[in-house]
């Protein structure tokens, strides 16, 4: 019983931390293993992973013969410091020029791929577009990006999952920080959104998700 | 039947096994223990201890292990040695050790020449540089990872020499620096 709680996110007793699952749900993915394929040779690449800290990506990326580089982008774009009164009496918003000062902070075209897993559809409005021009700023020319991006069926409760890499096929989903679903992207929306890039394929993911491969 | 008799009297009848009993009178049992204690206590002289209420402002280097629970703000070098950052500590320094273990918070770049962990509560913010990682679920980490092969022997001794040289006494030496102590 406390399996199927634990599944689906209801008790979240067994966290490693608050909001965290230890259970691990593999999903093979077709996206991650076309993205594994793009990176194999040469050694050395600078990957930059977007999602939580994952050891099991840093080991991944690291057996590869690469560089890894980590930067849970949700997290810091969630911090409260970044939180500042909005243009409205009563509202809020998130102060970009200063995540973008304090995060993100590399070279143009630094990174022969990068991780984003479903970023996107968590991140605060305000810091979509300008987290995706810095990613295409720091990626290199020909450089790949994954993204996943939620289907309209999962739902506004869609639970946030941090993705694990277990092979070059198959991905472990456990069920991260809690972070609400801010929107749901329509196929055009994503190729809007990623218009600088060159190529840009789609997959249809299991449990309502896209997956998306960009070359820039 | 005599045979069984016979055997259940022969230990009744047969108080032979006493020399050392008498000599080491009660306390046998507890001999291992009193044999296990000086390890124990050698074992955490070996490790230099920095608590919580501790600031360092300036280089930490040291041929010891090192505790670190407090807060150090510039360089800390163990080369040889670990270290060990607990969970109240808070490092705004380079780190340069054999192993290091993170518990707290660290800002700045690590380098762990066999290993660096990086525990549940640990928050990085830097570039990791080492032959092996473990990072747990819940850590928090920024930067980049570089594994690195094993360096050569020639250069550990090398840098070990250094070190232990530069604290002929104590273990663990503070340079060019303010060791300030503060209750919190």
């Amino acid at each position: 019983m406390s399996f199927f709680r634990n599944l689906f996110g209801g008790s979240t007793h067994q966290s490693s931390a608050p909001g965290e699952n230890t259970v691990r749900i593999p999903r093979r993915s077709t996206g991650f293993n076309q993205f594994t394929k793009a990176i194999l040779r040469p050694d050395g690449q600078k990957i930059l992973d977007l999602g939580s800290t994952s050891s099991s990506n840093i080991n991944f990326i690291t057996g590869l013969g690469h560089k890894a580089y980590n930067e849970d982008v949700l997290m810091e774009g969630n911090a409260s410091r970044l939180v500042i009164p909005g243009p409205k009496e009563d509202t809020t918003t998130i102060d970009v020029e200063r995540f973008l000062a304090e995060d993100m902070q590399y070279d143009s075209e630094t990174f022969d791929a990068v991780l984003m897993w479903d970023v996107c559809d968590y991140l605060p409005e305000p810091l979509v577009k300008p987290v995706v021009e810095r990613i295409h700023r720091i990626t290199k020319p020909s450089g790949a990006l994954l993204a996943f991006f939620h289907t309209r069926d999962a739902g506004p409760e869609a639970p946030y999952y941090r993705y694990h890499i277990k092979t070059d096929e198959t991905l472990e989903l456990q069920q991260g920080p809690h972070f609400q679903l801010q929107r749901v992207f329509q196929n055009r929306h994503v190729e809007n959104l990623f218009h600088e890039y060159n190529s840009i394929k789609f997959f249809l993911g299991k449990e309502n998700i896209r997956e998306v491969l960009l070359v820039r | 039947m005599w045979k069984s008799r016979r055997e259940e009297e022969k230990p009744a009848t047969s108080p032979t096994p006493q020399p050392p009993a008498p000599v080491v009178p009660a306390p046998t049992s507890y001999q291992p223990r009193t044999v296990e204690k000086p390890r124990v206590d050698t074992y955490r002289a070996d490790v230099a201890h920095i608590g919580k209420s501790v600031i360092i402002k300036g280089e930490l280097s040291g041929s010891e292990d090192l505790y670190l629970d407090g807060e150090v703000e510039g360089n800390i070098d163990l080369r040889n040695h670990n270290l060990v950052i607990g969970p109240n500590g808070r490092v705004r320094a380079n780190v340069h050790a054999k192993d290091v273990v993170i518990h707290g918070k660290v800002d700045g770049n690590v380098t762990g020449v066999e290993k660096v962990e990086l525990k549940k509560s640990a928050l990085l913010n830097g570039d990791i540089s080492t032959q092996r990682i473990v990072i747990e679920d819940g850590a928090f980490f920024k930067g980049s990872i570089d594994i690195r092969k094993a360096e050569t022997k020639q250069e550990a001794g090398r840098v070990s020499v250094q070190a232990a040289s530069a604290s002929p006494s104590s273990g663990v030496t503070v340079s060019g620096a303010s060791a300030t102590v503060e209750r919190k």
